[in-house]
């Protein structure tokens, strides 16, 4: 089990484009954190500017993405900071409670057979063009652990690597598997309690 | 043989990495025979699509937000 990454980027000569390469993740990132696009465009802005005046401080032992995302880190908890909003809860520190071992026993029997599990959905794509399905994504990601939330954010909407994902969390390679795993069983199941089966019935009523 | 839940691990696992070859027959014979973990593999790729799709609407969203409100 080894994750790679294709990383070029830190034997590229370190050019205005090699940046501009990973503006849309940092965007994402700064998005998905600030909710406001401005915001996020000015501090994604600010951190390419920062990065392309300290590129010699850019020793290319950390990959390019990483130190990219470290600024732009900074730049947003200056951000929260002078809003004095609540302190964004500083990420990487969030641990969960001790249920993830109960949780994932609780999909499986113990000799490893779906205890319930997965049924088969109706057109999950017409899905992903209504609006009340959104509202429920949201709330079945925001009911994720918070760490486990953090992790498929930064995977699955943000778009790093898991490889990248690992050093932004701390997470080993095997927890990694494992809490992505396990978010992937809490979405599922979420979605399909609150917005398939719901649909289905619906269907049955009419 | 291995067992759904080993299934489904290594079905996650795929999304991230190349499997072996080995795995993949694995995965590939049990899903043939087993609709929960197919519609898990199914359901998996979905929330990948999801969260993309998720991601975009809200740039959108929020673009055409009026600098005001
Ligand atoms: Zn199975």
């Amino acid at each position: 089990m080894v994750l790679s990454i294709d990383a070029n980027s830190t034997h590229d000569p370190l050019t205005e484009p090699v940046l501009a390469e990973h503006r849309p993740v940092l965007f994402r990132y700064a998005l998905l954190q600030l909710r406001d696009y401005d915001l996020a465009d000015d501090l994604v802005q600010e951190t390419l500017l920062a990065a392309w005046q300290s590129l010699a401080n850019f020793e290319g032992k950390a990959q390019l993405r990483t130190w990219l995302i470290g600024i732009l880190k900074h730049k947003i908890a200056d951000h929260w900071r002078r809003s004095a909003r609540e302190v964004y809860t500083s990420d990487f520190e969030l641990v969960d409670g001790e249920d993830g071992e109960v949780d994932e026993e609780a999909f499986f029997t113990c000799n490893g057979h779906w205890n319930g599990g997965p049924t088969t959905w109706n057109d999950p794509e017409a899905a992903l063009k209504q609006q009340e399905f959104w509202a429920i994504y949201e709330i079945c990601h925001n009911n994720l652990p918070p760490k486990m939330a953090r992790v498929f954010m930064l995977r699955e909407l943000v778009g790093l690597e898991a490889l990248e994902v690992c050093q932004e969390t701390g997470l080993s390679e095997t927890n990694y598997w494992v809490t992505m795993h396990r978010a992937r069983l809490r979405l599922r199941e979420c979605l399909e309690i609150r917005w398939f089966n719901r649909i289905k019935q619906e269907k049955s009523d009419a | 043989m291995r067992n759904c839940r080993e299934i489904t691990a290594l079905v996650s696992q795929g999304l991230d990495r190349k499997l072996s070859f080995g795995e993949r027959i694995a995965v590939n014979l049990h899903v043939m025979i087993c609709s929960r973990c197919r519609n898990f593999q199914n359901q998996s790729w979905f929330l990948r699509k999801a969260a993309q799709r998720y991601t975009e609407s809200l740039q959108n969203r929020l673009s055409k937000k009026s600098p005001n409100d």
